[in-house]
């Protein structure tokens, strides 16, 4: 049982994705985690004064509860199913480019302590980094209709023109920012 | 109890997330450097799987669990929505390190500032609603 706790190889992993998919398909849903977003402005009240959230979002309450899932299998993993060192094993080469950037704890944590420690809610810069990169992620997933789950998995399962479209997109946008900005802002 | 079977394939997805790491910034970070197949090889194959399902779902006529066919939906043709709206999207994933279900499993995993992400998503969210009517699609 010791391999469950070791970080997943792409091959589980990948299928294991596939197999997210099928289940939704299976149940009479499909897989598009974006599409939460939506509709939870539509029940914060965003649809009071616009169009695109006034909509019946309980319709929506099973994916939302997909939603919930991803959070508490986020919880069951970290707790039960890892090893205390979660550190991915990282190119070399990346952890010496990012700590030239300034994140240290690059290949030696989960997510960059950098921007992911508790501290980072007093940091003016470490806020504006995450409040703009999420801003954008809601605002870009909304505006093609789909995010990751939606178009890169569901929509080239499908064979969708549109989704490869966006999928080049998304790596138009991750290739700007890794190699034009972040060697501005970090 | 179907509430529960759709809590359960989420707790499913989002164990995979942390798992396979497609949930850590540094994973996103190195594969927009083109310096690990670790990434690619995740999204590829789940999609090598997907096209072969999918198409196997079609060709027989499968049925989901009510017993209806499956039917999968067309994308509306378009260009310029999915190219810019893909575009900002991509930028935002390579800076917060997480797309949409990465941010709420992070959440759960007790990384609590992915929540200034998850709000900054919202709000995101809501300036494209707000905007919708005056972009070009």
């Amino acid at each position: 049982m010791n391999w469950i706790l070791e970080p997943w190889p792409w091959y589980i992993s990948g299928p294991l994705i596939t197999l997210t998919m099928l289940a939704l398909i299976y149940v009479g849903k499909s897989f598009g985690m974006s599409s939460n977003l939506r509709t939870l402005c539509a029940s914060l009240g965003a649809g009071k004064n616009c169009d695109f959230f006034s909509f019946d979002w309980k319709t929506q309450k099973w994916n939302l509860l997909v939603l919930l899932g991803t959070v508490i299998g986020g919880f069951i993993a970290v707790n039960f199913l890892s090893l205390e060192n979660m550190s991915p094993k990282l190119n070399p080469d990346t952890i010496t480019q990012l700590r030239n950037l300034g994140f240290m704890s690059a290949g030696e944590s989960y997510l960059p302590i950098e921007l992911f420690d508790n501290n980072i809610f007093t940091s003016f810069k470490g806020v504006l980094v995450l409040l703009t990169g999420g801003f954008l992620v809601g605002f870009g997933a909304r505006y093609a209709g789909g995010c990751t789950s939606g178009h890169a998995i569901s929509g080239l399962s499908n064979l969708q023109l549109p989704s490869l479209i966006a999928v080049i997109g998304f790596f138009i946008g991750g290739l700007i920012m890794i190699h034009l900005i972040f060697p501005l802002i970090f | 109890m179907k509430n529960i079977l759709y809590i359960f394939i989420g707790i499913f997805f989002g164990i995979i997330l942390i798992k396979s790491e497609a949930a850590s910034w540094f994973r996103i970070y190195e594969m927009f450097q083109f310096q690990s197949f670790h990434m690619y090889g995740i999204i590829g194959s789940a999609v090598g799987l997907g096209v072969i399902s999918v198409a196997v779902i079609k060709r027989f006529n499968a049925k989901n669990i009510k017993g209806n066919q499956i039917i999968f939906s067309n994308k509306e043709r378009s260009l310029f929505r999915y190219l810019i709206g893909g575009v900002l999207f991509g930028l935002g994933w390579a800076l917060s390190g997480a797309c949409p279900g990465p941010m709420f499993t992070l959440f759960g995993a007790g990384f609590l500032p992915i929540l200034i992400s998850i709000i900054g998503a919202l709000l995101g969210t809501w300036a494209y609603g707000l905007l919708k009517d005056k972009l070009p699609h």
